[in-house]
């Protein structure tokens, strides 16, 4: 079993308004200094089998059929 | 006109839409999302609104790609009419039968409020029964119809008069605050490339008889009864 995360994030230039929720909730925390945030999601996936590559491939389907929507969204696939 | 009403778990809004569909005389059968096949001699598929699978992953994701949406893409494909409503705007976009994607509304709150939309163009099967330019009043509800899509996506779009309908006030101006959602171009609708798709946000289906309060949402019906 191969463990794996993939995390989906909204492209540069797409406004992500819960992001921005986020950031001032944060400061109206007394949390100052942050920037700005942008929000994201993460997915824990196992993989049956052993082999990384072939891992990778089966990752990289699962996000282009259905986990990001790559009109607004990046993904990123990390294995363990 | 034979209808098909697409059913998923988490739809609410088929009933209406089923019965505005019968009062302009159209025979309207249900489709469950399982379903692999669309009823022989469908001319329209209709997409209703609702919270299918509970929004999970992103608004129409999971339904955009269910079965019942291979038996749609294959009845656009043969030039079929498809109407996407709400939710069913969402799956369009979600399922590639439309391009761009409706984003959380700007204010990030849900709304749920009356709302005139410009029609742009009447030479379509969906809004023969409007006038050019006419102003409706309908309603909008939901927290994801902000519409978005790449530059040159808007530019095409627009280049192509695929934009059904705009959000706009009473005179059927394009203000800032007609345009809740924040959705570019003020788009609350639109057309596939061969004009036989239509997926909108506001809910045509809600104002169909003066008992609740309008009767603005029956042009669309009508049309597509016609």
């Amino acid at each position: 079993m191969i463990k794996a995360r993939i995390v989906v994030t909204l492209k540069t230039g797409v406004l992500d308004p819960q992001g921005k929720a986020i950031e001032a909730a944060l400061k109206s925390f007394g949390i100052q200094d942050v920037g700005s945030v942008r929000q994201g999601k993460v997915f824990d996936v196992e993989i049956k089998g052993d082999d990384p590559a072939q891992a990778e491939n089966t990752l990289k389907t699962a996000c282009e059929k259905l986990l990001a929507n790559t009109v607004v969204e990046d993904y990123s696939i990390e294995i363990a | 006109m034979r209808a098909a009403v697409v059913v998923f778990p988490g739809s609410n809004r088929d009933a209406d839409v089923t019965r505005a569909l019968r009062l302009a005389g159209a025979e309207v059968v249900t489709v469950w999302h399982a379903d692999g096949e669309l009823p022989a001699g469908t001319d329209l598929a209709v997409l209703p609104g609702g919270f299918s699978y509970g929004d999970y992953l992103r608004c129409g994701a999971i339904a955009g790609r269910a079965a019942a949406m291979n038996a749609v893409r294959a009845h656009a494909a043969r030039g079929g009419l498809v109407l996407g409503i709400c939710n069913g705007f969402q799956i369009l976009c979600e399922s590639g039968l439309l391009p761009g994607v409706l984003m959380r509304n700007v204010d990030r709150r849900f709304i749920c409020h009356r709302q005139m939309l410009r029609v742009e163009r009447t030479d379509t099967c969906f809004t023969r029964s409007y006038a050019r330019h006419q102003v409706i009043d309908v309603c909008v509800a939901h927290g994801e119809g902000n519409y978005f899509a790449d530059a040159e996506t808007i530019t095409r779009l627009e280049g192509e008069g695929r934009v059904a309908f705009r959000y706009s006030d009473a005179a059927g101006e394009l203000t800032v605050d007609a345009n809740r959602n924040g959705s570019l171009n003020s788009i609350a609708g639109i057309y596939s490339d061969k004009l036989n798709v239509l997926g909108m946000m506001p809910h045509p289906e809600n104002f169909v008889e003066d008992l609740i309060g309008g009767t603005d949402g029956r042009g669309l019906f009508e049309s597509l009864a016609a």
